[in-house]
């Protein structure tokens, strides 16, 4: 195992991981932030482009998504996001893809949390004079955020994980890596391990830090 | 009267089958301080939701100050602004303390600064007896004292009218007073109020007008004092019967 790890650049395969969840998550949020509130604005153009952009996305295998940047986006098309590398390309186009995969799922999980707050907080937003938007910046969704710490923890860990499907189009991140080595050395079930544990260390602290700041957020009623 | 600050005109209202608001016809003076009361499913919360267009009517007229109520958008959000609503449930934004909760139309809607808001919400906050809860959550206060903030939150905006949809059926029997208390030294102020409630004491203390509903119409509109000792109508002398025996 020593001279996989020396041979290997294991940690920077990982570290290609952290970069692939780090921006898709970010992507993934403020894009699903967009999409939800559309779909609980009060125009019905908008309500029923945000379910289209859900039910797309949230039902199309991420595979699939991101073999189509790359194969039907990039080389049909010719939208390059890299033009200096074929895997700077990539990974851009595996973020993108990311992003609007997950932003479907953050959708919903910030919808569940907007069913958390009683109707009577948006009615006394509008009744004391404040827009859509206004009650939405500042009752609604700083609401929602802390009613949906939980299912945005699990979307974040899903997202994690979903970056190992970057490898199809030949990302270097952890999966990627984990396929050459199985290829090229013997003891594929201690690889396995290797890999297995370094996305337990990725997901757990950070299922456990959800669990605890949604407690800790809770809004008392 | 005093000249009409807000009018409804042959509102109408369906809720499915069930017709809530029939040709609901009344004007509400500067100044003026009507008491709505009735049997529950009468209508009567909603028409006074009607009012800020937390319910949308279906025909008829509703105009404040002589305007005509927005349909959506940004002049509704304007009027809503200058319309207080203080409901049964309070309401208070439960994210935000109790000073925010005060300073946060005034802030966003009127564009205060807020330095300033903050020091007319505390004033506010005093008048209603809760000044020193002020960085406090709503949770950690009880329902009378949520209720009180709730009625500063509304008088922070400077409303020409302020509307009250059962501020007290969500109340421990002795938080009533407290909660009453406030209202009856705003009537005294000159304030314009519509009160739905159920108490029939603030009505005879502070109402100009009691005006009874029944089956999503109004029966009937009287002095309070008159109302009380003299009602017009069977519905009416029905219904104070069951309530003024206890």
């Amino acid at each position: 195992m020593g001279d996989i790890l020396s041979k290997y650049d294991v940690l920077g395969a990982f570290g290609m991981t952290v970069y692939l969840a780090f921006f898709s998550a970010i992507g993934s949020l403020l894009l699903g932030t967009v999409v939800g509130i559309m779909r609980l604005s009060p125009v019905r153009v908008l309500r029923l482009l945000g379910t289209g952009y859900v039910n797309i996305f949230r039902n199309t295998p991420l595979t699939l998504l991101v073999v189509l940047s790359v194969l039907g986006l990039t080389y049909i098309l010719g939208l390059n996001l890299d033009p200096s590398s074929i895997t700077g390309n990539a990974s851009r186009w595996a973020i993108v893809m990311l992003s609007i995969y997950h932003a479907s799922f953050v959708c919903e999980a910030l919808r569940s949390g907007v069913n958390t707050i009683p109707a009577g907080q948006a009615e006394a937003a509008r009744a004391i004079g404040l827009t859509f938007g206004q009650s939405m910046r500042e009752v609604l969704l700083p609401q929602a955020f802390r009613g949906a710490i939980a299912p945005l923890g699990s979307t974040l860990i899903a997202l994690i994980k979903n970056t190992t499907v970057a490898a199809v189009v030949g990302v270097a991140e952890a999966a990627n890596l984990m396929a050459v080595i199985i290829e090229n050395e013997t003891g594929g079930l201690v690889v396995f391990l290797v890999f297995a544990i370094g996305f337990v260390i990725l997901t757990l602290p950070l299922g456990l830090a959800f669990t605890s700041l949604s407690r800790r957020l809770a809004v008392k009623r | 009267m005093t000249e009409p600050l807000v009018v409804l005109k042959d509102v109408n209202k369906h809720f499915g089958d069930l017709h809530v608001l029939r040709d609901i016809n009344l004007s509400i003076g500067k100044g003026e301080v009507v008491v709505v009361i009735g049997p529950s499913g009468s209508g009567k919360s909603t028409l006074c939701r009607t009012i800020n267009r937390l319910e949308t009517i279906e025909s008829g007229s509703i105009t404040i100050d002589g305007q005509a109520l927005p349909e959506e958008g940004k002049e509704l959000a304007q009027l809503r602004a200058d319309v207080g609503m203080v409901f049964q449930s309070f309401n208070l934004f439960s994210h935000k303390s109790i000073l925010d909760n005060v300073t946060l139309g005034p802030i966003k809607a009127r564009r205060t600064p807020k330095a300033e808001a903050e020091k007319r919400a505390m004033e506010l906050l005093e008048r209603v007896g809760v000044a020193h809860q002020a960085q406090k959550l709503p949770a950690q206060l009880s329902g009378g004292q949520q209720q009180r903030v709730a009625i500063a939150r509304s008088l922070a905006m400077d409303p020409k009218v302020m509307l009250f949809d059962e501020p007290t059926s969500a109340l421990d029997p002795e938080m009533i007073n407290e909660v009453l208390d406030v209202m009856v030294a705003l009537a005294k102020d000159g304030m314009t109020m519509v009160v739905v409630t159920h108490e029939m004491g603030f009505a005879r203390k502070a109402a100009n007008r009691v005006v009874f509903m029944a089956d999503g119409a109004i029966v009937e509109e009287q002095e309070p004092e008159a109302f009380f000792t003299a009602p017009k109508s069977d519905r009416a002398k029905d219904f104070l019967g069951k309530i003024l025996t206890h």
